[in-house]
This record gives structure tokens, sequence and C-alpha cells, in this order.
């Protein structure tokens, strides 16, 4: 089943009075439960495209069709609806909110969502288990250390199973072992509830779990490579290290 | 969703608490200022009155022309029978003649000697009329400091300070060296009732009040006063009605050809009061002019700064999936909460302090020593109306518009932005 189709896409941005390529005529398609990455150095338009995937930036020119809409033709409200119930969001810098409790971060998409509370505290419980914070509930992200906030950041991204995950270099403030911690994370989602997974990352370690790499070099795709692992060679790569 | 809102405002003290501080003490400030400015208006405004003006006055028009001079050679004479009149045509108003003069006060000893002198600024005012109001008008009997108020035609009040100055005591004679509507010499003996303290800078000076008909007889004014004031019954000054009534008064008794017929003219129309009034009634608004713009400076620029800070939070709320409308209506809606307890909170310590300042003014005397200006030393604030309301115009109006201004950011930004913004 095809979750994204992105077809001639071109993004400008004005710069002074001309504009500005940020991406040349990008083709690309993604399965269901994919675990892809776009690679690319600095300023390559990953970010970039990451967020027009993600409906928080329009396509110039071209077309990108997730889960069956079209980015370009929706309206704020539908956008906003698209990510309410499909996507979650991981970035570079966590972006907890700092006056609620741990509980409260991952709880408040349920929220937005308009989930009852009983479910919604069934869901944070469920998604705090899976990265590991059952016990840090109740403190504020200021008492987290680096990987543990990107933990709770991870549990917000997918404590309502969203069909899509996008994750703007996630493990870039982290150190190796919290950075594998969270990897490992997100290839047991992505094994036991085949959420497909987009990264915008340079970091090898990441790079090292990816199935698929995509290479972005002045916004346009440079290689795109479909990795063959074993079963559990990620774990075996990590325990080496 | 609200509940969790709330939460995160109440947490969150540099989203709630120093903001409402910082509403309220816009608020107060507004509220306190213009009750006190309104005070002060108000009481330039009933001193001149009181003392100078009225509400309006009757001169002759070549009096009127020369106005600051006193010229008592041209003081409207056969005032019985005008005032007759006026008391009849125009029973709606409290009608009283007056005569200003200068001269000096000179103090002899037993021998008859000069003992002391000092020039003065006299008032003769009917002090035993039957329909005379003038003892409550210039608040005379609070006014007493020592003595008692003048019994009989030849007897006088005086400033206390001045009394005090030349040593005068109660019961001693005080030669008036003057001139007479003449234009020859006039000496007149009065004896000191009591002297009196004001309270207003520039009628504590050196006055002396006496009866209309002692001065009369004194500077030979028989039937004539420089002035006739008129205030309305409720001594509240209404500019519209008294110029008016000056017209219409003008319009029956003044004749452009005689010097010497009568002019009426309002507190307005004297001594500049006309651009003063006018201000007063617009300070009201300039202050809050004023306080909207530089509060509205200031909380706009907060609510700017905030919702930068929060720029973040915004776009991790858009990120996951929150519409722009409820994001945007929760910004204005936190505002308008913090605008409303704010203000409530500076209006109530701005009422407390400005219904505190009603009752115990403020001394400005120490400014007032050599001004001219009627006004009293202790000023005192006025809670009117506003007071309860204005508050709110920059500490809600002013807050909440900023906070829509900023949070227009939200809309006009794509949601991508709003996280560049945060890192940079
Ligand atoms: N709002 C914008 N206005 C103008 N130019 C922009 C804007 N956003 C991105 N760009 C430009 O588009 C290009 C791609 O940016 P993008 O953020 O996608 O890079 P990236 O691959 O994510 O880089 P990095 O690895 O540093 O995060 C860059 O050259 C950048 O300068
Ligand atoms: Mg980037």
């Amino acid at each position: 089943m095809e979750v994204i189709k992105i077809e001639n896409l071109v993004k400008q941005y004005p710069m002074g009075g001309q504009k500005f390529t940020a991406l040349k005529n990008i083709n690309l398609n993604f399965e269901k439960g994919e675990f892809c990455g776009f690679i690319g150095p600095s300023g390559s338009g990953k970010t970039t495209l990451l967020n027009i995937i993600g409906s928080l930036d329009m396509p110039s020119e071209g077309s990108a069709t997730v889960l069956d809409r079209k980015i370009e033709k929706l309206s704020h409200i539908e956008a906003a609806r698209l990510r309410r119930k499909h996507m979650g969001f991981i970035f570079q810098t966590y972006n907890l909110l700092p006056v609620y409790t741990v509980f409260e971060n991952v709880e408040f998409p349920l929220l937005i969502m308009k989930m009852s509370a009983e479910q919604r505290k069934r869901k944070v419980q469920d998604a705090l288990e899976w990265v590991g914070l059952t016990d840090k509930a109740e403190a504020r992200p200021a008492q987290l250390s680096g990987g543990q906030s990107q933990r709770v950041a991870i549990a917000r991204a997918i404590v309502k199973q969203p069909e899509l995950v996008l994750a703007d270099e996630p493990t870039a403030n982290l150190d190796a072992e919290n950075s594998y911690n969270i990897l490992e994370t997100m290839v047991k989602l992505n094994r036991e509830l085949s959420t497909t997974f987009l990264f915008a990352t340079h970091d090898e370690k990441v790079i090292g779990y990816l199935k698929r790499k995509v290479y972005l070099v002045d916004g346009q795709v440079a290689k795109d490579e479909i990795v063959k692992l074993k079963e559990g060679t990620e774990a075996q790569r990590h325990k080496e290290k | 969703m609200m509940a969790f809102l709330l939460k995160g405002l109440a947490r969150d003290r540099s989203r709630s608490l120093f903001p409402v501080l910082m509403v309220s003490a816009g608020a107060f400030l507004t509220v306190f200022l213009y009750s006190w400015m309104y005070g002060a208006m108000g009481d330039l405004v009933s001193s001149n009155a009181r003392f100078d003006t009225g509400h309006v006055k009757i001169m002759t028009r070549a009096y009127e022309e020369l106005a600051d001079q006193i010229p008592n050679d041209l003081a409207l004479l056969g005032i019985d029978r005008l005032l007759e009149q006026l008391r009849k045509q125009e029973a709606g108003m409290i009608w009283a003649p007056r005569i200003r003069f200068g001269g000096l006060l000179d103090i002899p000893d037993e021998q008859g000697q000069t003992r002391a002198q000092g020039p003065i600024m006299g008032l003769g005012v009917d002090l035993f009329g039957p329909l005379s109001r003038e003892v409550e008008t210039l608040n005379l009997q609070h006014a007493l400091v020592r003595g008692r108020l003048p019994k009989q035609e030849n007897e006088v009040l005086i400033s206390d300070e001045f009394a005090e100055r030349l040593g005068v005591n109660i019961g001693e004679t005080a030669t008036l060296l003057g001139s007479t509507m003449n234009g020859s010499m006039a000496m007149y003996n009065f004896t000191v009732a009591g002297t009196v303290r004001f309270g207003v800078a520039a009628m504590d000076r050196g006055t002396i009040i006496a009866d209309i008909r002692g001065v009369q007889y004194a500077l030979d004014m028989q039937d004539g006063a420089g002035e006739i004031v008129g205030y309305t019954e409720n001594m509240l000054y209404a500019d519209e009605a008294m110029l008016k009534l000056a017209e219409k008064f003008n319009n029956n008794f003044s004749r452009l050809d005689d010097e010497f017929s009568p002019i009426m003219v309002s507190l307005s129309q004297q001594n500049g009061l006309a651009e003063y009034l006018g201000l007063a009634d617009k300070v009201g608004g300039i202050i809050v002019g004023i306080f909207i713009l530089a509060m509205s400076i200031v909380l706009w620029n907060s609510g700017l700064m905030n919702s930068l800070r929060r720029y973040g939070e915004i776009g991790v709320r858009l990120a996951m999936g929150e519409p722009r409308g409820s994001v945007y209506r929760w910004m204005i809606f936190e505002s308008i909460i913090i605008g409303i307890v704010g203000s409530i909170l500076g209006t109530l310590l701005g009422l407390a302090i400005a219904y505190y300042l009603q009752f115990t003014g403020i001394d400005v005397g120490n400014f007032l020593q050599k001004s001219t200006v009627l006004i009293s030393n202790v000023i005192r604030a006025r809670v009117t109306g506003w007071s309860y309301i204005i508050g709110f115009i920059p500490g809600l109006v002013a807050s909440v518009a900023g906070t829509m201004f900023a949070g227009i950011g939200v809309y006009r930004r794509q949601t991508s932005q709003l996280f560049k913004e945060l890192e940079v």
C-alpha cells in the first residue's frame, strides 16, 4: 500500500527578489511500514521535504500525496486534521511543553483529538511503557536528560498510533548510547505496529538503522537505496559497539 | 482541553503572574492619575469660580477690557436695581456683588504712627445681606483661623499669614490706604475681626475681606461694584448653560455704544480659562490616550515577546494538528483573562488610593508659593464613574489588541517557519 507519492515536487523560497530552489523535481514513493531516511549535507533540502510531507509547508510546484490527500490542495483545517489523525512529529529540539508533566505532554495530542479521559490514560501509559519512562510520568521536562526528553517526544509522536512518523534529526542532541536506545524503540514500533518512519538525518548511527536511504544533494535525489538487512542485524551492530 | 490549557497558564508564571502584574500596574496608574488629575482640574475650576470669576461675571464693558487692572473707576453703578432684576429674571442663579481693590494696609501703634505696613488685595463682598450666600461660597467659616467673622461694616478678615507677618491682633485697627473710585486718596479704618486661611496660596499671601458696604464707603463707590458674580444653585459649572445665559443677558442689557453698559462673561471667557476648560474636558481623554498608547506599546511588546517565546509551543500544537483558529483563539482568550484579572486588580488598587487621596489629598503648596493660580494647596483626587472603567482601556483593550496583533504571526507564517524562528 502506498502511503506517500511525490511527483515532480519543486519548492522555492523567495530570496531578495529572486527565488531560491530548495527542492528540484523530486519523485518518490513510500510504502506502508517503511523505515526510511533522507540523507544529505546541510542545506540539501531534507527538512524542507519532510515539512512538505508533514503538511507543515506547501509545495511550489508538483504534487505530494500523503495518505490519499494532496498536500497542495489542503486547506489549513484539512491539513490540521491530517496531522491530528495520522501523523506524529519528532523534532531535533524535542519541543516538549515545559509547564506540563511527561504524562501531560504525551496526552496533549489525544486532547486535541478529543479523546475521552479514560482512553487517554490508557494510551499514554502504553506509550510511556514503549519508551520505558513509566516511572517519569509525573516529572517535568526540565527534570529529564536529553535522551529521556527525546523518548518523551517519541511517546508523544506515537501515542495516537499514527500511520506516519516524521523525525527531523531526532538524535542530533543525543550521545551514542541514547541514540541507539531511541532507534531501537523506533525499530520496535515500526516492526510491531507497521508505522511508517521517515527521517531527515546525517547521523551515521541513524543511517545504520535505515532500511531505505534517499540521498539528497542540492535539492535533488542523488541516490535511492534499499538496504537488505538480515533479521536482528541492527541489534547485533549495537552490541558490537 | 480547556482545563488542560488553564492548568498550563496557571503553572507558567511568565505567562500568568507577570503579565497580570504588568497589566495591573498599567490599570492602576491610569485610574490613579485620571482621578487625581480630575480632582486637580475640578479644584482649579471651582477655586477660580469661588474667588474670582464666578460661573458668570457682570462688569461694565470698559472694566471688562482692563479687568486685570481692577479699574474701579469703571465700576458698575446702580447695582441694587440690577441685582434686583437679576434675582427676578435669573432666579435659578445666586448673584453677588463684589469689589476688588488693591492698596496698602497700615497698622498704627498707639500714637497713630505706622507700626507695620504691607500691600494687600482686597475683596469686598456682601457678608450680611439676607440674600447673600457669600460666607458659604467663599467657605469663610471653614477658612477662619482666629477671631470671628465680621459683624459690622468696618470689620475685616485678614490672611492669617499676612496678619502674622504684620503682627496684627484681633480687635486692632488696620488702616486701608487706597484710591477712591474717582482716583483720589482713600483712607479707611477697619477693625480686624479675624484671620483666614483658604489653603489657596494665591489667596493666602495678603488678602483682606470686608463687607461690601464698608468697601463702598471707603472707596466712595455708593451703589457701585466692580463685578457681580453669579453661581448656579448646585455650584457646579456648566459651560454651555453659562455661555447661553451670558448671551441672553448681553442681548438685553449690553450696548456696544455704551462702555458703561454691563456685559456678562462666563467663567470660560475669563483668565484664559476657556483653553483650560477645553483641556480639562479633554484631559481625561489625553491621559487615557497617552496611557493607552504607552501601555499598548508595553503590552503589545510583551505580548509579542510572549508569543515569540511561544512560537515553539504554538508550532508543536499546530504540528500535532490543532487548528490555527483554535490556537489563536486560545491566545486571545488567555490575554482576555489576564487583561480582566489585571485590570480589576489595578483598578481596585487605583480606586483605593484615589479614594484615600479624595480625603487626604496631596499637599503641593510648596510648588505654589509664588503662584497666582487659584488652586488649593492640597489637591484631592476625585473618583468619578470613569475611574471605575478607565483602567480597563489599557488593561484589557490594549493588551488584548497587542496579543491579537502578535498572534497574526500564527496565521501569516507557514507552520514550519514557527519552528525555525524558535531555533534562531
Ligand atoms: N524559509 C526559507 N526561506 C528561504 N530559504 C530557505 C527557507 N527554508 C529553507 N531554506 C533554504 O532551503 C535549503 C534547504 O533547507 P533545509 O532546511 O531543507 O536543509 P536541510 O537539508 O534540512 O539542512 P540541515 O541538515 O542543515 O538541517 C537551504 O539552502 C535553506 O537555506
Ligand atoms: Mg534540517
